[in-house]
């Protein structure tokens, strides 16, 4: 563009006479402008299919108008900045704008109110999560005229999930590579966390393996610390996991956690894994989304499956009105890549309401996921064939709960029992053994047409009946349950129908 | 030992009953259903030998047990797997797999260790009765 064009473009940047209202129905008057006013608030705009579309819950500070909230929060996650520019005149900026098409009270939620928001695709790098989030969630949330805000759910246009190169496997190859159908997988993470030396590690790693479980399971924290180095870790952990093959028969895994302080050592490790024969790696969410991107890439070009561990996700996804929920989050990462991710259990002992997780279960499995405010989905989403990603529940679960687990998980999910394995009193594996009959038993129950939830117990304790261990878990942990209020629950909540 | 592949392994052998209820329920399904047999029951020996054609469009799973019944007579020392197919896109595999028949014995796995540079070890698994000619491997 020649510089006379520029000059041309130029707005009048002189301050209004102070005694004489501000101009604020025109977005080229210089300024701070109303965000609504300038183009960011259009409540007659028809999203497009190739919108990304974003549902926020916004909470205005008091005096802040909702309508005006929305539009702010339009305008600081895309082009706007707090004073006109005359340099927007230079581009065609009602495309890049960020546009707010509706805003609604939530009942029961006084000063929250729901902001729908389309961005338009040119916004966006092409197969880029860190892109993604940089814009959309990059400067908003400090945003001084919000109280709170949370990134309630996204919508990922078919066109941008084309994009990206999704699961490394998916569910059906990792279930074809495993051989293992119709059943839950099963694992333990390896407890203490910290403090065993390699060679006890691979102890645990063994005797849960052998006794019946498919995978274990380096936690998150299990790096390379001074007690216990990665390479070690890894050498007796493949000793243990193939000797448990030879046991049993049955291909088994053990998730090596390759995270590390630089994408070299992350490289370093993973490469490793492959060369002494592991299937699967994982990683934690906090190298964040580049790096778990490249290990994605990594994961499909190598062949192995890639666990994630969500560590440090609840510092941003718990609070129902400041964040990021995770089923924003498990869009994510199903678009970079994973094949396993950590979705929560409903009945153990970390946070996630019943209706909620179902929504990040269907939002994470299925191909077409449509919108429903009763499971907290905002918008239908179209996965365009990128596989499944395989949900992980862990943490505070027992055989016990068996039927409960399937019931509310299905069948595309590991069951992931660390202290319901490892506490057992008759050992490790006497642990793994019960978890796995107990989970047989039920499959075969419900393919038989009968009513796990309500006859749950009754069909474990018959199963126990020949089984030892299981007669011993559930003994022991018949008692164990955490009930606890949610804090993140959908808005909606489900009537029940009258039978 | 006893090898653990399918869903149903560490419960008692099905009964033959059991087997046709759960066969039952992949029919109502709509899944497809398949049997195979073996004498090389490695973990990564992903094609057995079919017994006939998958049977698609069934109804009722005493066609299958009948099927079933007939591999079992010509093949009575092998395993034996029936298997169910979902072909709804979005799974297009397998269901379902359960061993029906197993060698009356099992004589289980070696596993063979080979030493590498850095304390390295490269593991193969060798299945004790592939050390025989295919057909013999369980006393036929």
């Amino acid at each position: 563009m020649l510089s006379h064009d520029i000059i041309r473009f130029m707005p009048t940047i002189v301050p209004a006479p102070s005694d004489s209202p501000v101009d604020r129905t025109s977005r080229l008057t210089a300024g701070v402008s109303e965000y609504s006013r300038m183009g960011y608030w259009q409540p007659d705009y028809v999203p497009q299919s190739s919108d990304i579309l974003c549902a926020f819950r916004i909470t205005p500070q008091p005096g802040v108008d909702p309508v005006e909230a929305a539009a702010a929060v339009a305008g600081e996650s895309s082009t706007a900045t707090w004073t006109v520019v005359w340099t927007d005149r230079l581009t065609d900026f009602r495309r890049y704008q960020a546009k707010a098409y509706r805003c609604e009270s939530i009942s029961g939620r006084p000063g929250e109110y729901l902001a729908y928001i389309a961005y338009d695709l040119d916004l966006f790098e092409e197969g880029s999560i860190a892109n993604l989030t940089s814009s959309i969630i990059g400067n908003v949330f400090g945003f001084k005229a919000l109280a709170a805000l949370r990134l309630e759910d996204m919508r990922i246009p078919a066109i941008y999930a084309k994009t990206f190169q999704g699961p490394a496997h998916g569910i059906v190859v990792e279930r074809e590579l495993l051989s293992k159908f119709g059943r839950p997988l099963l694992g333990a993470t390896v407890k203490p966390k910290l403090g065993l030396s390699a060679r006890n590690y691979g102890r645990v790693v063994y005797e849960a393996l052998r006794g019946g479980l498919d995978f274990t399971k380096d936690d998150e924290n299990i790096n390379s610390q001074p007690f216990m180095r990665w390479r070690e870790r890894f050498l007796y952990c493949i000793e243990a996991v193939e000797r448990a093959q030879a046991r049993s028969g049955e291909i088994k895994g053990h998730y090596m956690n390759v995270t590390a302080a630089d994408m070299e050592a992350m490289y370093e490790r993973a490469e490793f894994a492959r060369e002494i024969g592991s299937n699967i790696i994982m990683i934690d969410l906090t190298v964040g989304y580049t790096a778990m991107q490249s290990m994605a890439k990594w994961a499909r070009r190598s062949g192995l499956i890639l666990h994630l561990h969500r560590a440090g996700h609840s510092t941003f996804t718990r609070q129902k009105t400041h964040g990021v929920s995770f089923r924003v989050l498990a869009k994510w990462c199903r678009l970079l890549g994973v094949d396993h991710i950590h979705a929560g259990t409903v009945v153990g002992k970390l946070e996630g309401d019943p209706a909620t997780t179902k929504g990040y279960y269907r939002t994470l499995r299925d191909d077409v996921v449509e919108a429903d405010p009763r499971i907290g989905l905002y918008f239908d989403q179209d996965w365009a064939s990128l596989p499944g990603c395989m949900p992980v529940a862990s943490g505070g679960i027992h055989a016990g709960q068996m039927h409960q687990l399937l019931d509310l998980l299905g069948e595309d999910v590991v069951l992931q029992f660390g202290g319901g394995t490892i506490g057992h009193p008759d050992g490790i594996a006497a642990g793994a053994t019960a978890n796995r009959v107990a989970l047989e038993a039920m499959i075969l129950a419900r393919n038989e047409g009968r009513d796990i939830v309500a006859e749950g117990p009754r069909i474990l304790s018959a199963a126990a009946a020949s089984c030892g261990p299981l007669a011993r878990a559930l003994d022991i942990w018949k008692d164990i349950s955490f009930e606890y209020t949610s804090t993140d629950t959908p808005d909606v909540v489900a009537t029940p129908t009258p039978a | 030992m006893r090898i653990t592949q399918g869903t149903f392994s560490f419960l008692p052998d099905l009964s033959d009953e059991q087997i046709g209820r759960q066969i039952q329920y992949a029919l109502d399904r709509g899944w497809a259903i398949s049997i195979e047999h073996t004498d090389d029951p490695h973990p990564r020996n992903t094609y057995w030998e079919m017994f006939g054609q998958p049977h698609f469009d069934l109804r009722d799973a005493a066609v299958v047990l009948r099927e079933m019944t007939t591999a079992r007579e010509e093949h009575p020392r092998r395993y034996i797997r029936v298997s169910a197919y979902d072909a709804r896109y979005g799974r297009q595999t397998t269901a379902l797999s359960f061993i029906v028949q197993r060698p009356p014995h099992e004589p289980g796995f070696r596993l063979d260790r080979q030493q590498g540079p850095g304390r390295t070890e490269r593991f193969a698994l060798h299945a004790y009765a592939a050390d025989r000619p295919a057909d013999e491997r369980y006393g036929d």
